[in-house]
């Protein structure tokens, strides 16, 4: 049957079900297990092939020598497209995807991450990840 | 005098039109959320919006009259605010009545649309333009069959004068069911007035941005949006007046308890239609207004005709 | 007779999602006429893909359209793997047609809420959008993404599907199905719909024809045309199902064809997920594919994707030249456009589910008469912007040199 106002029913069911959406930053979904957030480094395993170097593309990964078969990897998050290629192509599992998304920053220099490997002499160097 | 500038400042008064009509938004708009299954504003969202605005500057464009373009928004506003203090709200006694003040709060209550035609008119505004044609048309579509059903309610009370009609109808409370068919056409006119729901057309942001109000912004749109919260709750008080005339006879504040019911189910209703239907195009709108609702608003008239031969000889 | 006043519509206005420009010449609410001019998005994505490798154009050529991604990493992967010569194992096959119909689905949800927003009916579009996060989630737990899923390699698929997922799009399909019966029965009921979308944007048979208009716009005048039965690709050969046409030639005979898509969708990703076989997901893939050339069309939710990509035997692609839906539609909106009402113009445009930046390509009209070859360098472009730009009074000169 043809009429206006067809849609009266739902609507006023859904006036009294509870809404879909929910005020952000109260409330939180956990991100899915599969999503492919920022990527994160092990400097332990890099063998600095440097093809996630190669591959990336956004250029967002830099990857340099800091010692003997030590190596320190610069993540720009600015710049990555979160598509995890870098965590495919390397051979040595170097790379991984982490399921933190929420990445806003209003620096955008806050947004370079950088990790790097164990020097055998001096302590760690790890500069503090930013939020 | 004393108490008349209270009256008039404070209750029920701007101050009291003001809050009511924030009140009024709010609920408006969390209907239109809750129904499309979002949370919705919080309960300060009007406030802050206004405020927000408030604190803006006032750009006027280089083209338009600045006086005229400056003045509307006020005149708008003070126009509402008068046709208000003429309704009676919850007792049979308006703020000030005088014989044939019906007509003259009918006519307060075209002048806001007026000045949003003007308004867009002297922006000069390709857009703007645009929408003030659309406003004048529309206007033209729906002022008709309000007129005409308010006027068959006040028919059959047989005076012109709205504190004499709820008197009346006070006297005989059974009489407003007769007028209900006039309460469905007064509804959908007064979403035309208040340019929402369906008949947004003056303002259909796809099509136009946002019609008469595209080149307004600060203080002066914040006065245009409260101009239209304060429209609600005028519309819905002489609607509420003229076509559900009861409870008006209990004491102050079982009556004020009453007409702040009987207006925010008018408020519900507005947000609910304009949540089911989709806008629709000016000529379908002014073909819908002549074809239907104005033959519709003639028979309430014969219907009241016929009441008053039969009923009230 | 009125006077004739000329609207601009665009590069920003808010019924446009992109910049576009429209120039619609107005008598009182009547287009008399309308004038498209393209080119605000102009990313210069076919020129960055010759000079990146065939692994990361991947991602580039996703990037070209934020709905229809899948549509353009899968048409270009099947280009290069025709030219390798790679064959891609079932299962890949069946993965890549899975979120293929996935993303048709997404895309005409969005598509349902955006022609309800475009008439005024906000209500249609929440609701809509409120049941595409259902297939949103779906994508994001199988590709790991919302958008721009990522889900395809030179040689196959980068992820498998669990009997957990399969089992969880099944059950999605049957909530779905029963909300599109929903949107059926309004879209066929409502007045106030119905009254905004027939006889508007009129399209005749023979017009779609010879404006060359592609998808749900050629199908709603009655132009049988899919890629997914007339050319299979993936897995498409092994699937039934009907295509979808319709005889209303307007908005309204869009919006039935779209809604009818979804429910054969639905069907399409029951059969996958049905008979998916089992076995690898990829072939590896040489970084340097061998020289040859190859054409590769793909049924994207809006049309009739295209892309050609040749090759001449280095890690990068020698030239890749990508067609968008949208550019074959774009010519049948001035000719629908024509002597409707202003307010149909933001429904007539978003009926054939435009994406402007998906179309922008650079063109050279070439002057046949004159002899040079129309190339400038980085500094004679400069000059020249500057100079183009004092024309219309604003004087760039003394900005800082880059």
């Amino acid at each position: 049957m043809k009429g206006p106002g067809r849609m009266l029913q739902l609507i006023l069911e859904s006036i009294l079900k509870k809404p879909s959406t929910v005020s952000y930053p109260k409330f939180k979904e956990a991100p899915l297990k599969s999503l492919r957030g920022a990527i994160a480094f092990i400097p332990e395993n890099c063998i600095g092939c440097k093809i996630c170097m190669k591959d990336c593309p956004a250029g967002a990964i830099i990857i340099t020598k800091i010692g003997e078969k030590v190596f320190q990897a610069e993540i720009d998050l600015s710049k990555c497209i979160y598509c995890a290629q870098c965590v495919d192509s390397c051979p040595k599992k170097a790379l991984e995807y982490t399921t933190q998304f929420e990445l806003a920053a209003l620096d955008k220099n806050k947004l370079k991450v950088t990790t790097s490997g164990k020097l055998q002499t001096t302590t760690q160097n790890e500069t503090p990840k930013s939020e | 005098m004393g108490q008349a500038i209270y009256n008039i400042l404070v209750f029920p008064g701007l101050f009291f039109l003001i809050l009511f009509g924030w009140a009024a938004e709010f609920i408006d708009r969390k209907i239109y959320a809750r129904g499309q299954k979002r949370v919705g504003p919080p309960w300060y969202q009007p406030v802050a919006d206004f405020i927000k605005l408030a604190a803006k500057e006032d750009i006027v464009p280089e083209e338009a009259s600045a006086t005229s373009f400056k003045l509307m928004p006020l005149i708008a506003m003070a126009s509402a605010v008068t046709a208000f203090f003429y309704i009676p709200l919850w007792t049979t006694e308006a703020l000030f009545s005088f014989y044939g003040d019906i007509i003259v709060v009918m006519y307060l209550l075209t002048i806001p649309t007026l000045t949003f035609f003007l308004g867009g008119w002297y922006s000069r505004s390709l857009y703007s333009t645009i929408g003030a044609m659309r406003t004048l048309t529309q206007l033209f579509a729906y002022e008709v069959p309000l007129f005409v059903v308010i006027l068959a309610s006040a028919l059959l009370a047989n005076t012109w004068s709205l504190s004499e009609i709820t008197k009346f109808y006070a006297l005989h409370p059974h009489l407003w069911i007769f007028n209900l068919l006039g309460f469905g056409i007064g509804i959908i006119a007064l979403l035309g007035k208040l340019e929402k729901g369906p008949f947004d057309i003056p303002e259909a942001e796809t099509e136009i941005v946002a019609g008469s109000f595209t080149e307004y912004g600060g203080r002066l749109l914040a006065f245009f949006r409260l101009t239209l919260d304060i429209e609600v709750i005028v519309g819905a008080s002489l609607l509420a007046a003229v076509f559900l005339p009861f409870g008006l006879n209990l004491t102050p504040a079982i009556g004020f308890v009453i007409y702040i019911i009987k207006v925010l189910f008018i408020v519900i209703l507005l947000a609910v239609l304009r949540t089911i239907l989709a806008r629709f195009r000016i000529d379908q709108m002014l073909d819908f207004c002549w074809r239907y609702l104005a033959p519709l608003a003639f028979i309430q008239i014969l219907i009241n005709l016929l009441v008053k031969g039969l009923l009230l000889r | 007779m009125p006077k004739k006043v000329r609207i601009p519509v665009g590069p920003q206005h808010p019924a446009l999602k992109e910049p576009v420009s429209f120039s619609l010449e107005l008598s009182g609410e009547r287009i008399l006429e309308a004038t498209i001019r393209l080119g605000y998005n102009h990313r210069g994505i076919e020129k960055a893909c010759e000079e990146r490798s065939y692994i990361q154009d991947l991602y580039l050529l996703e990037r070209i359209c934020g709905i229809c991604s899948h549509s353009h990493s899968t048409c270009f992967v099947q280009a290069v793997e025709e030219i390798a010569k790679l064959e891609v194992p079932k299962r890949g096959l069946y993965i890549r047609t899975l979120i293929a119909e996935l993303e048709r689905v997404h895309s005409h949800l969005l598509w349902l809420g955006v022609a309800g927003h475009e008439i005024g009916f906000d209500t249609l579009l929440m609701f809509t959008w409120n049941d595409r996060e259902i297939v949103m989630d779906l994508l994001a737990e199988t590709t790991g993404n919302r958008v721009n899923y990522g889900i395809n390699s030179i040689g196959g698929v980068r992820r498998d599907i669990t009997d957990e997922q399969i089992k969880k799009i099944m059950k999605a399909m049957d909530t779905l199905e029963e909300r599109t019966k929903y949107y059926i029965k309004i879209a066929t009921e409502e007045t106030t719909i119905i009254q905004r979308l027939s006889g508007v944007g009129v399209l005749s048979h023979d017009d779609a024809v010879k404006l060359g208009a592609v998808g749900p716009t050629a199908r709603a005048s009655s132009v049988d045309r899919d890629v997914r039965r007339d050319d299979p690709y993936a897995a498409y050969g092994e699937i039934k199902f009907k295509v979808i046409t319709d005889n209303h030639n307007d908005v309204y005979g869009r919006t039935i064809v779209r809604v009818l898509e979804l429910m054969e969708s639905y069907n399409i990703i029951r059969q996958l997920l049905q008979n998916i076989p089992a076995g690898p997901i990829a072939v590896k893939a040489p970084r340097k594919i061998p020289a040859g050339e190859a054409l590769s069309r793909y049924e994207a939710p809006r049309g009739e994707d295209v892309h050609y990509v040749k090759s001449n035997g280095t890690e990068n692609p020698e030239r890749v030249k990508v067609r968008a839906p949208t550019l074959a539609n774009i010519q049948a909106v001035a000719h629908m456009l024509k002597d409707r009402y202003l307010a149909d113009m933001p429904i007539i445009i978003a009926a054939i589910d435009p994406c402007f930046s998906c179309t922008d390509r650079a063109i050279t009209v070439k002057d046949l008469g004159q002899k040079s070859e129309g190339l400038m360098q980085w500094g004679d472009l400069r000059k020249y912007s500057i100079e183009w730009y004092k024309g219309k009074g604003i004087d760039f000169s003394n900005l800082k040199k880059i």
